[in-house]
């Protein structure tokens, strides 16, 4: 099939649209993207068989979607920065009642000061809830993640919501060209319409969301830790069958240019694609250096992600988001309790860069190749750095 | 890789411009990443939109700060921003102007003599073709002819802007009459 040019945020939308959910709630919140407006024309034009419930606020929209997956229906819904913040209870619940809903998330800062630009704070901050978080690099990827998600989250040993997440304007509204795929495809990718096992039902009654005190509280959330567990072999297999029925390879950790490697950036995101980019410059000068691009955040593959580092004799961590306080990065707090439990001693540089949507070039990588490489030749690691920030 | 970076303002069509481009190169099955500048848009302030084109898989994704080509579509821009910043040596500029002969295309012309430098009244086209001084489409006839239908072919062009323009009555061809026009008529 011949490639169509779209941006990420009408890739999403596209990819939508095939697997023609039943029921798509969302909210315009500022700043919300253009996939559920491209949605409300699909629905309007009768190109879709969804129900789409405008609601009125995002943390309405996620409540929306708890109650329609519940009752059994494939959900989906689309969010950013503020709207995140705003469905942030909500996001809890959804995991909690184990509610497979697809959310897309156009990754952008969050206030303040107020910025709307590409930053992957916003998905992070929900990285404990229970969500499966997914990062493309690539407008495809966003496409193929998206469908892939609801095969991922229905799965019955996973019961999951996903989330999958676009750089915002840098993915959200560029525009490459993606192979597309079709409805009856999807239709029998994902074994039909959803079968929920367990969903509210007059002839079969059944309760969700109660209150758990004490008794059994903890049990429910060992139920979801234990699905986070469970989903690794299902994104696994997704993948095989997707590389076997499309051609397109995925894995939940990718390593790039890394037999061979001493160093290597980790990233995540469209941020890999410059990673890549410095990457090829590096090795045209004889740097033995790689990359290992993380598209599965949660759940974590340490033991995928250990495997790729275990000849390293440096890791560079590289992250657009930020904790305030925190030793190091979001992702770098990963990469390092990772090699400490795999009892792995390369040495280790971690860099905050592009907040706010500020962009870094690829001669930036290389800088932050050769700034780190230096360190680790002395055998120091490097202190958490944010790049590029005017003192 | 070519590099392309346009220059307009903010309602001009700026970021249809780069897509535009982008949907003809991917009609010869090249590779592509067209975006405006990350942000939103205000009605008239100055903004840029970019498009890198390839025939190989590229993976670079930030913006474009050294282009190969530079497009100025509203020439009042010439004497408000610097449209040559990080050009390539050699580079191309094409601008939109009811005379070559201006100061501002002159100035450019004498701080850049190693760009080639072409021209195109892509406003009046557009006002006579479309019915509108929006020139974000018919400028893009004379990039296609000033690069000899290298990176993007006129008819890959007309093609883009038929499927942008589906339905919307006689839009798609007035547009394809402008692109035709400046095809024609660009100058160096």
């Amino acid at each position: 099939m011949s490639r169509i040019a779209v941006t990420g945020d009408d890739a999403i939308a596209q990819a939508a649209k095939i697997v023609n959910p039943d029921v798509v709630a969302a909210y315009p919140i500022t700043p919300q993207t253009i996939i559920v407006e491209r949605f409300s024309d699909f629905v309007a034009d009768g190109e879709v068989d969804t129900e789409f419930v405008c609601v009125e606020s995002e943390h309405s929209a996620m409540s929306a979607c708890i109650g329609a997956s519940t009752a059994g229906g494939r959900v989906f819904t689309s969010s950013a920065s503020a709207g995140i913040m705003l469905m942030f209870e909500i996001l809890q619940i959804a995991s909690s009642s184990r509610t497979p809903i697809v959310m897309a998330v156009a990754n952008r800062a969050i206030s303040g000061p107020i910025n709307i630009h590409g930053e992957q704070t916003d998905q992070l901050l929900f990285r404990d809830s229970g969500w499966i978080s997914i990062f493309a690099e690539t407008n495809q990827e966003a496409y193929d993640s998206t469908i892939m998600a609801f095969k991922i989250g229905e799965h019955s040993d996973v019961l999951l919501p996903v989330a999958v997440g676009i750089d915002g304007f840098i993915l959200s509204h560029a525009i490459e060209g993606i192979e597309p795929t079709d409805r009856e495809f999807v239709f029998e990718f994902l074994g039909g319409e959803r079968k929920a096992a367990l969903r509210l039902d007059p002839d079969n009654p059944v309760s969700v969301g109660l209150l758990h005190l004490q008794d059994y509280y903890m049990e429910a959330r060992a139920q979801v830790r234990d699905a986070q567990q469970r989903a690794k072999q299902v994104i696994i297999d997704t993948y095989k069958e997707w590389k076997e029925l499309k051609g397109r390879e995925y894995h939940p950790v990718e390593g790039y240019m890394i037999e061979d490697a001493d160093y290597a950036f980790v990233t995540m995101g469209s941020g890999a694609g410059n990673a890549r980019t410095a990457v090829d410059e590096l090795r045209a000068k004889g740097e033995k250096v790689g990359l290992i691009k993380i598209r599965v955040y949660r759940p974590w593959f340490g033991k995928e992600f250990s495997q790729l580092t275990k000849n390293l004799k440096g890791v560079i961590s590289v992250e657009r988001a930020h904790s305030f306080g925190s030793p190091g990065g979001i992702l770098g707090q990963d990469v390092k309790s990772t090699l400490f439990d795999s009892k792995q001693t390369p040495c280790i540089a971690e860099y905050c860069y592009g907040l706010g949507g500020r962009d870094c070039l690829v001669k930036e990588w290389s800088e932050m190749y050769d700034r780190s490489k230096k360190s680790f030749m002395e055998g120091k690691n490097l202190p958490y750095f944010w790049w590029g920030v005017r003192v | 890789m070519i590099d392309i970076r346009l220059h307009g303002r903010g309602g001009q069509g700026v970021m249809t411009s780069s897509y535009l481009i982008a949907e003809a190169a991917l009609l010869e099955d090249k590779f592509v990443h067209a975006f405006p500048t990350f942000g939103p848009e205000r009605s008239g302030a100055p903004i840029a939109a970019f498009a890198r084109i390839s025939d190989e898989k590229f993976y670079v994704k930030t913006e474009v700060y050294e282009p190969d080509i530079v497009v100025v579509q509203d020439p009042s821009l010439l004497s408000q921003i610097d449209v040559t910043k990080g050009l390539q040596e050699g580079g191309i500029i094409l601008i939109n102007t009811d005379d070559p002969n201006k100061d501002t295309v002159r100035n450019i012309k004498e701080k850049r003599p190693d760009a080639k430098i072409y021209t195109v009244n892509a406003s009046l086209i557009a006002k006579e073709e479309i019915g509108l001084s929006v020139t974000n489409t018919a400028i893009l006839g004379a990039l296609c002819k000033i690069t000899e239908n290298a990176i993007i072919e006129l008819k890959m062009l007309e093609k883009a802007i038929q499927t942008r323009f589906k339905g919307k009555g006689a839009i798609a061809e007035k547009n394809i009459r402008a692109i035709n026009r400046s095809y024609t008529e660009v100058k160096k």
